[in-house]
């Protein structure tokens, strides 16, 4: 099929696939997938700005989805995806940027490929340790969480979120459903490195934020996945809105894509009612290997880069 | 395989026959009668076109997960 925005052929069915499993990752561990969807828009030959753009565009349509379910089964903090908001839009407009000026420059697609190789792998690997300590760490407690989202979590890494929280810079912010009291700074510092990396390397970048709302502000995972869904609707639609006005997003692919996500997230969302935070974790840390290996191999063959 | 397994997996697929169906349709309408006025946007009215491109995927996903959650509906006898 002939996209005439972004003048690529491309098989519709190839997007639902694609749409369709991003949307199961998405519903469940809370991320946009970009890190797949990126890759995957760029191994069928579209510029990685289109493919930036485009893939944030779809990303808005599933969140909305996965969102609403997640707000259904109560895993959605308002008040902390708000104030993240904030943080959140200035980064979207500095990563934006950059991709603009590397644009310029005519090395868009190498800076953007190396970046993601390195950030998607440090992620995993990070996210490896910390899961699997956890739960070497935690072998007795077992139960089932159908519904649960406050208090049964743990991380390995609680006592530096709990020096984090410790920090008293005015405002401090009662967050209610997370069961959490941090510093306002704290929350916005989060929301901004959420968003420059949404903005330069595409996503609601929620293998950042799903990680960061874990260890650094210390919310409980499935509030984390709600929450960053809802956040990254907020984020990426900025996003979307940036990238269209410079020209990089094809709204017909996003479309396409999006009519597999849609489903794909009810899965996934459903899905997260079965699994213990550190479990969601650590299923997690093979996403961005994936997306790394499909970056390596375009920069390897040389595909378009 | 569990008879209340085998009943969700028969459920699933057709929905998802369902789904497609309504897909194909929609690929239609938007492309065909959309895919020319967005590209006459992209080129000429960018914030016009960065306007409606939000509108046009959040609408879609309303719509589709109404569909969805209908089916569910409908074919389950419960939502999910």
């Amino acid at each position: 099929m002939f996209f005439p925005i972004s003048n690529a052929h491309i098989s519709p069915i190839y997007l639902v696939v694609v749409g369709f499993i991003i949307g199961i990752l998405g519903g469940f561990f809370g991320v946009g997938g970009s890190f797949i969807a990126g890759p995957a828009l760029r191994a069928v030959g579209l510029d990685w700005n289109f493919a930036v753009g485009t893939d944030l565009a779809h990303i808005v349509g599933k969140s909305v989805v996965a969102a609403k379910r997640h707000r259904a089964l109560g895993n959605v903090d308002l008040k902390l995806g708000l104030l993240m908001a904030v943080g959140t839009f200035g980064g979207v407009e500095v990563g934006a940027q950059l991709i603009q000026a590397l644009k310029r420059a005519g090395n868009v697609n190498l800076v953007v490929s190396i970046v993601s190789i390195v950030v998607y792998l440090s992620i995993s690997v990070f996210m490896f340790w910390e899961s699997r300590k956890t739960l070497a760490s935690q072998k007795t407690v077992r139960r089932p969480i159908k519904g649960a989202k406050t208090t049964d979590d743990h991380s390995a890494l609680k006592h530096m979120t709990r020096r984090i929280q410790g920090l008293k810079m005015w405002p401090m912010i009662h967050l209610q459903t997370s069961g959490v009291k941090i510093s306002l700074w704290t929350i916005i510092l989060v929301g901004l490195v959420g968003g420059f990396f949404s903005g330069f390397l595409g996503g609601g970048a929620g293998y950042i934020r799903m990680p960061s709302m874990v260890y650094v502000l210390g919310i409980p995972t499935h509030l984390a996945v709600g929450t960053d869904l809802f956040e990254i609707i907020l984020s990426a639609s900025l996003g979307t809105f940036t990238h269209a006005v410079k020209g990089n997003v094809d709204i017909l692919i996003a479309l396409v894509m999006h009519t597999g996500a849609a489903i794909g997230a009810q899965i996934g969302a459903i899905c997260t009612q079965y699994f213990t935070g550190p479990k969601i974790r650590l299923a997690f840390v093979p996403l961005p290997i994936i997306g790394a290996a499909i970056v390596i191999y375009t920069l390897v063959t040389g595909h378009k880069l | 395989m569990k008879p209340e397994a085998a009943k969700i997996l028969r459920a699933f697929f057709i929905e998802l026959g369902v789904y497609a169906v309504l897909v194909v349709g929609y690929f239609f309408l938007v492309l065909h009668f959309l895919g020319g006025w967005l590209l006459e946007l992209e080129l000429h009215h960018r914030y016009t076109y960065a306007s409606v491109a939000i509108l046009l995927i959040i609408g879609q996903a309303v719509v589709l997960e109404g569909v969805t959650t209908l089916l569910f509906r409908m074919l389950r006898g419960r939502s999910e």
